[in-house]
This record gives C-alpha cells, sequence and structure tokens, in this order.
C-alpha cells in the first residue's frame, strides 16, 4: 500500500535529532565556518557521550537517514565530523566479507572516538574513477600501495586524529581495466601512509578534506575487499568496478538526504523571516495573480518535495532489496541540484539578510553546494540515469 | 510505514487501464483529435470497467468499491497515457458524482448515486471556469443569490466537458463570496449552453461555454445542502487528478522521444547517445517520477481525511510545469518531424500546455 506516514520511531528519531542539533551545531555553526581546520573537539566529546542514545548513529535505513536530513539541517560540515566508519564504512558494508565487517567495523563504538574514510579521487581522475592510478602490488602476504589520493573527507580524521581506517581503490593489474579496480583498507598508522596536506574549501568548513600519499604503503593480504582475483579473460569484465558502483547506490540517497536538510535549513529560515513580516504565502492561488516572491517560494517549496520523496523513494527500494540504481541516481542528481538552487535563491530573496554573515543562510548556501559534487557531480548522475532509461552501456553513451 | 507499493487490487485496476489505453485508446487517439470526436464504444467499454461506478456504495446500487484518490491518480495516469480527451471524458462523470458522494446529504446521494451505478455511461459535468483573464477558482464572478426558497445563479462558464450531452451540471458559483456547488438539471430555466469551444488542444473532447440568466434551482440543489461543500478539498482532488493526468501525458511523450532518439541517426550514431540529447531525456524522466511521487502524496493525504491544500496546489503547479517541459523537448527531440501531424509529440505538446488552464476538469 502506497503510504508516507512515518513511524513513532522515525518520528522521534527526526525530532530527537532536530533538538539535539539545534543545541550541539547551530550555536558553534558560525565558529567553525570561519575557523577552518580547527577541530570541534569538545562537541565530538558530547556526541560520543551521547552515541547510546542512537540520534548520531549512521545507517542506511529510511529511519536512520530521515534523521541525517535532520542533523544536516543542525550543520552539514558538523554533520561529517561525528565519529563512525562513514563513507568508508559503507564500502566495507557493501563488498567485504562477515569477518572483515567484524574487524574492521566491530570496535568502531568502543574506546576512543573513530573515523573512516573513502579515498578515490586523484589529482588526474575524479568523476571518471577508471582511470584511477594508484596500484596495488601482491607481495607475498601483503599488498604493497603506491599512489596520491586526494579529496577525503575525514581522512585526516580517521587516519591522524583517530585509530580509524580508509577504503583505499587502487588497481591490481592495469592491462584487466575496470576488472583490475579493488579496494583495500588501510588502517590508521600504518607505516607508508601519510596525511599531506588539507584543503581549503568553499563551505562544510568544518570536515576535513585531506590529500593522502601511499609510499609503498603495505597492509595484510586480507584487507582487500571482495575478490582478490581478476578476470583477466575479459577484460569488459567490471566486477571490481562494480563494488564501488554498489557502494554509490546506497551512499548517493544519503548524500541527497544531506541536501535535504541544507535546503530544509534555508527554506525555514527564509518562511520564518516572511511570517515575522506577516507575508503570506498563497499556495492556492492561481498563477498569474501570484507574486514573483510566492511563486519562488513555491517552486523552492516543490523541488524540496520533489528531492525528498526522491530520496525516500530510493531508500525504500533498497530496504525492499530491489536494485536502485536508477532511483539513486534520480534522487542524487535531484536533490544536489534543487537544494543548490534552493539556497542560492534563499540568498536573494533574503537580500542584506541573505548576504551577511550573521546569519547563517550565505553558509547554507555554500554548504549546499558540495551535494551536487561528491559521490558522483550531478552530471555524472545524469549519465548514469540517461544510462539506465535509454538502456546504453558506457560505451553507447559516455 | 513508507511504502511506495500499490496495493494488489490497484495493481490489477492499473493493468487494466493501460491495456485498455494501449488496445483501445491509443488506435484512434489522432483520429479522434483530428475529427474532435470520440466514438461511444470506446466510452462504453471504459464506462463498463467500473473505473467511475467502481466506488458507488452498495446502498446506491454501486458495487461498492473504496473511493480513493491514490487510486484514481493511478488509473488517471494510465489512461491519460492514452489520451488525455478521452481519459477527460471517461472520468467526465466523476466531476458530479464524486462531489456528491463525498460531501452530498442523503437525499441527494439517494436521489443521484445510482444514476452512476447503471451499465450505461452517464453523462454528468461540472462548471467552475469562466472566460476571463484573471480567472480564480476562489473569487467566482458567477453568484449564487438566496431567494425564497433556492437559489438564483447567475454568470458564464466556460470549458464545461460534454455539456451538451449532460443531464447533471454541478454549478460552481459564489454564495457571499464563499464558493458552494450547485446541482442543476438539463433543461433547467436560466441554463444556456452556448458554442462548443475550439481550443489548441483536448481536441477531442467537446467542452462547452455556458451561461446563467436568473436560472432558479431549489434549496436542496445546493451540494451539501445546509453545511454546503469543501471546496478546498473539491479543488484539492482535481488537482490531485490532474496532476496525475499530467504525469501521463509526459510519460506517453518522453517514451516515444526516448525511441525515437535511439532510432534516429545522426553523424554516424543515435542522438540518444549525444549527452545533449541523453540529458534532456533524463531530466524528464527525473521530473515525471518526481511528479508522480508527489501526486501521490497529496492523494495519500487525501485518502486519509486531511486537509492536501498545499501539497495539491504544489504538486499543481509542479506538474504544469513538467508537463509543458517534457512535451516540448520531446518535439524539440524530434525536430522536424516532432512538428508534423504524423507523429504524435506535437499534440502531446498542445495537451501538455492546457494543465495549467485546467482547474476542476477531472477529479479523483
Amino acid at each position: 500500500m502506497i503510504d508516507f506516514e512515518l513511524t513513532p520511531e522515525q518520528q522521534e528519531g527526526i525530532k530527537a535529532a532536530h533538538e539535539a542539533v539545534k543545541e550541539l551545531f547551530r550555536p558553534v555553526s558560525r565558529y567553525y565556518d570561519e575557523h577552518e581546520h580547527e577541530s570541534p573537539q569538545e562537541l565530538i566529546d558530547q556526541i560520543w557521550k551521547k552515541r547510546s542514545e542512537g540520534i548520531f548513529n549512521m545507517g542506511m535505513d529510511i529511519t536512520s537517514v530521515l534523521r541525517i536530513e535532520e542533523l544536516c539541517w543542525g550543520d552539514a560540515g558538523l554533520f561529517l565530523c561525528i565519529p563512525g566508519p562513514s563513507l568508508g564504512g559503507a564500502a566495507v558494508f557493501a563488498s567485504g566479507t562477515k569477518e572483515q565487517l567484524q574487524r574492521f567495523l566491530g570496535s568502531f563504538n568502543e574506546g576512543e572516538p573513530k573515523w573512516g574514510a573513502m579515498a578515490m579521487t586523484e589529482p588526474g581522475c575524479g568523476s571518471d574513477t577508471s582511470a584511477i592510478t594508484a596500484t596495488a602490488t601482491r607481495d607475498g602476504d601483503e599488498w604493497v600501495l603506491n599512489g596520491e589520493k586526494i579529496f577525503v573527507t575525514m581522512g585526516k580524521r580517521a587516519l591522524e586524529d583517530s585509530d580509524g581506517f580508509v577504503v583505499v581503490w587502487a588497481t591490481v593489474d592495469k592491462s584487466a581495466g575496470r576488472a583490475g579496480m579493488k579496494s583495500f583498507v588501510v588502517p590508521a598508522g600504518t607505516p607508508g601512509m601519510r596525511v599531506e596536506k588539507l584543503e581549503k574549501k568553499l563551505g562544510i568548513k568544518a570536515s576535513d578534506t585531506a590529500t593522502i600519499i601511499f609510499d609503498n604503503c603495505r597492509i595484510p593480504f586480507g584487507n582487500i575487499l571482495g575478490n582478490p582475483e581478476v578476470k583477466k579473460a575479459d577484460k569488459t569484465a567490471t566486477k571490481g568496478f562494480k563494488g564501488a558502483m554498489a557502494t554509490f547506490d546506497a551512499t548517493r540517497p544519503i548524500i541527497a538526504a544531506q541536501a535535504l536538510g541544507v535546503g530544509r535549513a534555508a527554506l525555514d529560515f527564509v518562511k520564518e523571516i516572511l511570517e515575522k513580516e506577516g507575508i503570506k504565502i498563497r499556495y492556492s492561488a492561481p498563477r498569474q495573480k501570484l507574486t514573483a516572491l510566492e511563486r519562488d517560494i513555491i517552486e523552492m517549496e516543490a523541488n524540496y518535495k520533489a528531492a525528498k520523496l526522491l530520496t525516500l523513494r530510493a531508500l525504500w527500494m533498497m530496504s525492499q532489496l530491489q536494485p536502485n540504481n536508477l532511483e539513486s541516481s534520480m534522487a542524487k542528481a535531484k536533490a544536489g541540484l534543487a537544494v543548490t538552487k534552493i539556497t542560492q535563491k534563499a540568498v536573494e530573496i533574503m537580500g542584506p539578510l541573505g548576504y551577511s554573515r550573521k546569519y547563517l543562510l550565505e553558509k547554507w548556501m555554500r554548504d549546499a553546494k558540495i551535494n551536487d559534487i561528491f559521490e558522483g557531480t550531478g552530471q555524472i548522475n545524469m549519465l548514469i540515469v540517461a544510462r539506465r532509461i535509454l538502456n546504453y552501456s558506457r560505451d553507447q553513451l559516455k | 510505514m513508507i511504502s511506495f507499493s500499490p496495493t494488489e487490487e490497484q495493481q490489477m485496476i492499473v493493468s487494466m487501464a493501460k491495456q485498455f489505453a494501449n488496445d483501445e485508446v491509443r488506435k484512434i487517439y489522432r483520429e479522434c483529435d483530428e475529427n474532435g470526436e470520440i466514438p461511444v464504444s470506446v466510452i462504453d467499454t471504459a464506462w463498463k470497467m467500473g473505473l467511475t461506478s467502481g466506488s458507488m456504495p452498495e446502498e446506491y446500487g454501486g458495487p461498492g468499491g473504496e473511493h480513493s484518490a491514490i487510486t484514481g491518480s493511478l488509473i488517471g495516469e494510465e489512461l491519460a497515457w492514452g489520451d488525455l480527451s478521452m481519459t477527460m471524458h471517461i472520468l467526465c462523470p466523476a466531476l458530479f458524482a464524486y462531489p456528491v458522494l463525498e460531501m452530498g446529504t442523503e437525499m441527494q446521494k439517494k436521489k443521484y448515486l445510482p444514476l452512476f451505478c447503471n451499465e450505461k455511461y452517464k453523462a454528468a459535468t461540472a462548471a467552475l471556469i469562466e472566460p476571463r483573464f484573471g480567472f480564480d477558482p476562489y473569487s467566482l464572478s458567477t453568484t449564487a443569490r438566496p431567494d425564497g426558497n433556492g437559489y438564483v445563479l447567475n454568470g458564464e462558464k466556460c470549458y464545461v466537458p460534454l455539456a451538451i450531452e449532460a443531464d447533471l451540471f454541478l454549478i460552481y458559483a459564489a454564495e457571499n463570496g464563499k464558493i458552494q456547488a450547485f446541482i442543476v438539471g438539463k433543461g433547467t430555466k436560466g441554463l444556456e449552453i452556448g458554442e462548443r469551444e475550439k481550443n489548441m488542444g483536448i481536441k477531442a473532447l467537446a467542452t462547452y461555454e455556458l451561461s446563467l440568466k436568473n436560472c432558479r434551482v431549489p434549496k436542496e440543489n445546493r451540494l451539501g445542502s445546509g453545511k454546503g461543500c469543501d471546496f478546498d478539498r473539491i479543488m484539492s482532488c482535481s488537482r490531485v487528478a490532474l496532476s496525475a493526468m499530467a504525469t501521463g501525458v509526459a510519460k506517453a511523450a518522453f517514451e516515444y522521444s526516448r525511441d525515437y532518439a535511439k532510432e534516429r541517426v545522426a553523424f554516424g550514431e543515435p542522438i540518444a547517445s549525444r549527452q545533449a540529447i541523453a540529458f534532456m531525456l533524463a531530466e524528464m524522466a527525473i521530473e515525471i517520477d518526481a511528479t508522480r511521487l508527489m501526486t501521490w502524496e497529496a492523494a495519500w493525504k487525501l485518502d486519509r481525511k486531511e486537509d492536501a491544500t498545499k501539497e495539491a496546489s504544489l504538486v499543481k503547479a509542479y506538474a504544469d510545469d513538467m508537463a509543458i517541459m517534457v512535451t516540448d523537448r520531446a518535439v524539440q527531440i524530434l525536430g522536424g518531424h516532432g512538428y508534423v501531424r504524423e507523429h504524435p509529440v506535437e499534440l502531446w505538446l498542445r495537451n501538455g500546455r492546457g494543465f495549467v488552464t485546467f482547474d476542476g476538469m477531472a477529479i479523483v
């Protein structure tokens, strides 16, 4: 039965997350935006102490993702600072064995806070992840990693500030093309791995974005995720690559939800001011009677709703174990762009209040933009959608 | 609990509507558009499927199926994928029957609902839109003045589907500034039906101008009698229905232009293998899905008897834009071929542009 009712558990989860970030994130939101690379240590400690309450626990189910939207309503940068295996965890989850899940994710709730990260992008390849040049060479019981990875979200926190790990994508056999692409778990403190630099960014400044160098970095053979064998006979085989792509199917709706949180923060801000000014939006009035402002607000709200429902559908399909590659990309493409536009429009509408750093709106506009870029740019997601609806291979539609 | 899966019963009705749209409607829709006529036999076949009468309660002679806006949306999309004119014709009696079912007094239900439970199509309609610039359904120029034992209606209406053959009309008018609906029978003095309208699209659907000149109706003909009607809800039901139909029309245009783009070769490759075309199609697909989901959400609220004014208005505005965007692109993808009437996309563009004008011309 088609149903949009949230369970009591979901409603409570949303409410609790909302209250928590209102209290914990919002008051320090501006500070960490203006003090890039400064660790919100006190906040992390507080979050760590509250971890049994479940508010800050991550997951890919609808309930968790609804909570994630709320956390990002609070602050999208600080959201990324929440301890946990994050995208690295998603990769382990997508293609790891039971033993690996236990080994890499088992102790995340114990001891000191830890982070997980994912390293895919390189200076010479972004969206075209099959062009990865980092290498993994087998040497007895070990893999030897070499290469440079950039734009690793929370890379420093995972590897320098905690006992976390990073999932690295590297090729074990360049001649095998995509089939040679594998992912490896590299724990913090592994010799031969170092954090080279931190990016200075447009937004989500509370989160670190690191460059990581692998220089003859040795890890145990058992740290490879998925099948270590390369099917050489068939050069077009994409098994290794599929691991990465399966991860994206799971993570893209989450990014969409993160975007939605920022978008709604902006929408709420605008609506609050309009209400204070006594301006009512006449939703049901005919178009030609609407003011330009009303048209804008209606368009923003409708686009938010469109993105949200596409996101919920992608998540619901995953919960039903239905393939959701198309729907995940639809949600991500729509949410990334919709929220970018919503926040930019909000700054326009609010005029001096929007542009001023006295309020958070301009920050949300800067924060929102990343959602149209990471985990697949809007264009890459459009490409995926296009291939799916046309039933085209990557060679038929480049 | 969140779910995007229609019930088994809904899936059955949908597949029936889909088959009908594909096997019957798609065979003749171009001819109907050119001739401005829909064969009676098709309407009768559709009526026998019980798409409208199916939700009439047993006590009024119906099969007693559940009246659901979600089910109505699902049907509306499938039929409109076939053809919008025919969909609006087929579902036209609901414009009268559903408001009576939801808001009529016991007497009104007893008197009118059994008429919609017969084997034969029962033509009935509603008149909301007025022929003037700045038309606003919430501030009608048509008035209803209480007078003794009844009301006197005055005003002009347009886009009244099937006005010539309809036996019953639901006329929307302002009574002291509040919108009410009045049941007017065919031939009532002062109810004058004008010329058949000539529109850009929905050319197979017969619509008419209509005037009310001191048209007197008895007191008990006000929908809901003393209580009146819930006009917000009627508008929401209409906007949900039209959004569903916009989704169907857009889907038809999307599918056709997608298939064309895969076949049409330019510069040695199908044009679909170029991002300029592929990305247009991707955006069309995303927006169609988004509109459908928003339609379902608004319909879901209606089924829960909640106020869905905001959701229905949002999705209708979104659907209006989506329909013109998608149908225009479909024409664009076919290029010159899209402009000639040999292909259907120009028809869908003409129909797609209509949604922003259509208000109250369909209902779930």
